[in-house]
């Protein structure tokens, strides 16, 4: 992975990731006037552990509660077909569902914008949200689709050929934002 | 996985990975959209050469919630009764495009001639072969068994866990079933312990070469003789398959070998009653037992669902190796379709 790559550089390290989310709370809250109505639904792997820790800093910051869950998209991806079979992540609504509710889906990286169209998707099949927001801790860009995050941890322009991967202390043992790769045409 | 032929194809993992898929499965049908359109574009035929609801029925309704397109075929009323073979049956779906042949036929290993003959790039589902298999429905007793002893009927909760040291007391007709041959394959790799009973009449030559334990007994089974059970699960007497010369009379089957109201007080608080159905009442089985709070039985057909949606699933969601090689068509199918198809799979 990308943490072992020799010509990974480290791009985020935890105090700015933990500065990031803080911003990217302050301006849901914001935005939304306050935490009415708002449901944080994270993508897996590390969409979940984000939109748990906003859920955590937005109860901080306003003393509400606010529900974090989790939205599997593998079996709404249109690539399905081009990668060996996927294993399922888990979904895990909130006991208030979705209907009529601000929801915020939560990802590391927004990168082609085809995981976000598969979020979209099933998210419609679990019901009508008022309104649908995206934040995202890292915006690399190369959009393949006309979708765009409102709320961004950070810009990263990026070359098509380079890998960014998103490390979290939930998942792999610390933060940090690494990015490898790309320059004299790498091929991954 | 590119074909489920056998409970024994599974190894440990891939088998709790069925399992875990077969739970997201369940939790998209508690939904109030219960369709998914993770298949759609792919056809699955169901070839059933002998009868079947339930297994058709969960098969079809699996295929349909994942938006495949789904043919049914059944043996009465098809070619089949004009004589057409297995082969020419199999060249004729190839060439309708089936990602997927779900198969149930009655003899032992058609699913894995048609599997493993090149007549067909398909994947191949073993829905029941004669006496031999029935890997689904092991896998959805499995799923059954795990949600109830290991998860505490929690939904989810017994993700990426197996079966290990749970005691299972598989009871009937173990002769005629290959219900029985398949759990007995799939519950031992994912570490349960099995006994096996059934009259001596009723138990196949070589049982004593299945990793199971196996008792004439069924008294003695439930009150410990191989360890307080964990679920019990009866099996049909298949009447149709014996022509009565396998015990004296159904009286005293049930009697000895049937699940009535004296042995379901025997059996500990926390033990499940599973049958694969269709039931005998009042055979196998009493109506007490088939109705009591510990039954799983109407709670299998709705799993059954949830676990043939993961293995679908598993079997035709990712890409397709290129390398399965070219379908031997005898000439039947000609070049322009052969073509047709490779541009459609890209």
């Amino acid at each position: 992975m990308a943490e072992t790559r020799p010509d990974a550089r480290t791009v985020l390290d935890a105090g700015e990731i933990r500065r990031a989310l803080t911003r990217v709370a302050h301006e849901l809250l914001e935005h939304n006037k306050g935490p009415r109505d708002l449901v944080l639904l994270g993508i897996p792997t590390r969409g979940v552990a984000l939109a748990r820790r906003l859920a955590a800093r937005l109860a901080e910051i306003e003393d509400a509660e606010v529900p974090s869950g989790s939205l599997d998209v593998t079996m709404y991806r249109d690539d399905l077909r081009r990668h060996p079979t996927r294993s399922l992540g888990v979904t895990e609504v909130p006991p208030g569902g979705v209907d009529d509710k601000v929801v915020v889906l939560v990802d590391d990286v927004l990168f082609s914008g085809r995981t976000i169209r598969a979020a979209l998707d099933a998210l419609s099949d679990l019901g009508r949200p008022r309104v649908v927001r995206l934040a995202v801790l890292v915006d690399r860009g190369h959009r393949e689709l006309p979708i765009r995050a409102d709320h961004v941890g950070k810009n990263l322009p990026t070359s098509h050929a380079e890998r960014v991967k998103v490390l979290l202390e939930e998942t792999d043992g610390s933060d940090a934002v690494v990015i490898a790769g790309g320059r004299s045409g790498d091929p991954t | 996985m590119r074909h489920l032929l056998s409970a024994a194809d599974l190894g440990r993992d891939q088998a709790v990975q069925v399992l875990d898929v077969a739970e997201q499965m369940a939790a998209t049908q508690q939904r109030e959209i219960k369709k998914l359109p993770t298949l759609r574009g792919r056809t699955v035929v169901n070839l059933f050469f002998e009868d079947s609801t339930r297994t058709r029925i969960s098969f079809e309704a699996a295929a349909k919630r994942l938006s495949a397109d789904v043919i049914n075929f059944t043996a009465r009323g098809s070619s089949v009764s004009k004589g057409e073979s297995l082969k020419d049956t199999a060249l004729t779906l190839e060439a309708m495009g089936a990602d997927a042949v779900v198969v149930r036929h009655h003899a032992p290993g058609a699913p894995h001639r048609l599997a493993t003959a090149g007549w067909t790039r398909g994947s191949v589902v073993n829905a029941g072969d004669g006496t031999h298999e029935h890997p689904t429905q092991a896998l959805l007793d499995a799923f059954t068994l795990r949600r109830h002893l290991v998860g505490g009927t929690v939904p989810g909760a017994a993700t990426g866990a197996d079966l290990a040291g749970q005691r299972v007391v598989i009871a009937g007709d173990v002769l005629h079933s290959r219900v029985a041959r398949s759990n007995v394959l799939l519950l031992h790799t994912l570490g349960a312990h099995v006994v096996l009973v059934a009259p001596p009449t009723l138990l196949p030559v070589g049982v004593e070469a299945w990793p199971c334990a196996t008792s004439y007994d069924l008294d003695a089974v439930l009150e410990g003789a191989f360890g307080e059970p964990d679920a019990v699960m009866m099996l049909r007497v298949q009447r149709e398959r014996q022509n009565a010369a396998f015990f004296p009379s159904a009286r005293e089957y049930s009697r000895r070998y049937g699940l009535d109201v004296r042995r379901l007080g025997m059996l500990p608080r926390h033990t499940i009653v599973m049958h694969p159905g269709p039931m005998n009442r009042g055979l196998e089985i009493s109506a007490a037992a088939a109705d009591s709070a510990r039954s799983t039985i109407v709670e299998q057909v709705s799993n059954g669902v949830a676990v043939r949606m993961a293995v679908l699933y598993l079997l035709l969601s990712g890409r397709k190796d290129p390398a399965t090689g070219p379908v031997v068509t005898g000439g039947r199918t000609g070049g322009a379709d052969g073509a047709t198809r490779k541009d459609r799979r890209r």
